[in-house]
């Protein structure tokens, strides 16, 4: 009972400041939702006995990528911003897209019914519980994923210097 | 009870609003937002298989999700900045220069 209270609680969060997220016109107020969105996720780890992923999607969605958003939201004007149209004028091709997308995903549902409706949420082995979740997360990590793991660090690597070409001042000796 | 169908639900209502942003908004902080949106929506699917399947497998890659949503969101709003300093615009629609 408690799981579904939970679990009503926070997907209603989720959605209802996901949509706040891509109907505000003051880009400050979406970035305020996208983070009450992500605390949402964040609750919805917790429910599926996720702590560890939990905790980094707090730590770098709302500690790191959400600052990231805000700092630029900072830089770049936004009183003139608000002013302007906020929509393009493709709502109708978007419309059908997302139907498009929906009915898609309503025949996977429909189709993968019988396997879906079961307990989210197995007990698990006791061996299993006697180890917390992120020293599961962490052995599979460093054990079985060891080299997407490292080309996870060379594509950080890549962004960082990417980011910082991008955004750095032209010398004049490259003009 | 919760089955992996309501979160598969829910993934999918924040995926589908996440398209929806992309599609609609000209503010070019607002699509990469939207696109983070459907990320999230995509780590919801891999924690609930990695919980009814009782492996861990699901866990690790949403962590792989985290990076690259970490990655694109830095080049991303290089991207912006860089744009604003050229063109002084967060208006995508303004942002013509390849299109023929």
């Amino acid at each position: 009972m408690l799981e579904l209270i939970l679990f009503y609680t926070f997907g209603t969060i989720a959605v209802v400041s996901a949509i706040l997220v891509i109907t505000r016109h003051n880009v400050v107020h979406s970035a305020a939702f996208l983070g009450a969105t992500l605390f949402a996720v964040a609750g919805i780890f917790l429910t599926l006995q996720a702590e560890f992923l939990a905790g980094v999607q707090v730590i770098v969605y709302v500690g790191g990528i959400l600052v990231l958003f805000v700092f630029v939201i900072m830089l770049i004007a936004v009183e003139r911003s608000v002013h302007e149209r906020q929509y393009n004028r493709q709502r109708t091709i978007a419309l059908i897209t997302s139907a498009i997308l929906i009915v898609e995903i309503a025949y996977g549902l429909y189709r993968g019914r019988d396997s879906l409706i079961l307990p989210s949420i197995v007990t698990p082995p006791a061996a299993a519980a006697a180890v917390g979740n992120s020293e599961q997360v962490g052995t599979a990590l460093y054990t079985s994923y060891l080299l997407p793991f490292e080309i996870a660090s060379i594509l950080l690597l890549v962004a960082i210097v990417g980011a910082v070409v991008l955004a750095k001042k032209r010398t004049p000796a490259e003009e | 009870m919760v089955t992996t169908f309501h979160y598969l639900l829910l993934a999918a209502a924040l995926f589908t609003i996440g398209v929806i942003g992309v599609l609609t908004r000209r503010n070019i902080m607002i699509i990469l937002m939207s696109i983070e949106l459907m990320m999230n929506a995509v780590n919801i699917n891999l924690i609930a298989f990695s919980a009814r399947l009782q492996q861990v497998t699901g866990q690790v890659f949403a962590i792989f999700v985290i990076t690259v949503a970490a990655a694109e969101a830095a080049v991303g709003l290089g991207i912006v900045i860089a744009m604003f300093k050229n063109k002084e615009t967060m208006n995508i629609n303004e942002i013509d220069l390849m299109k023929w």
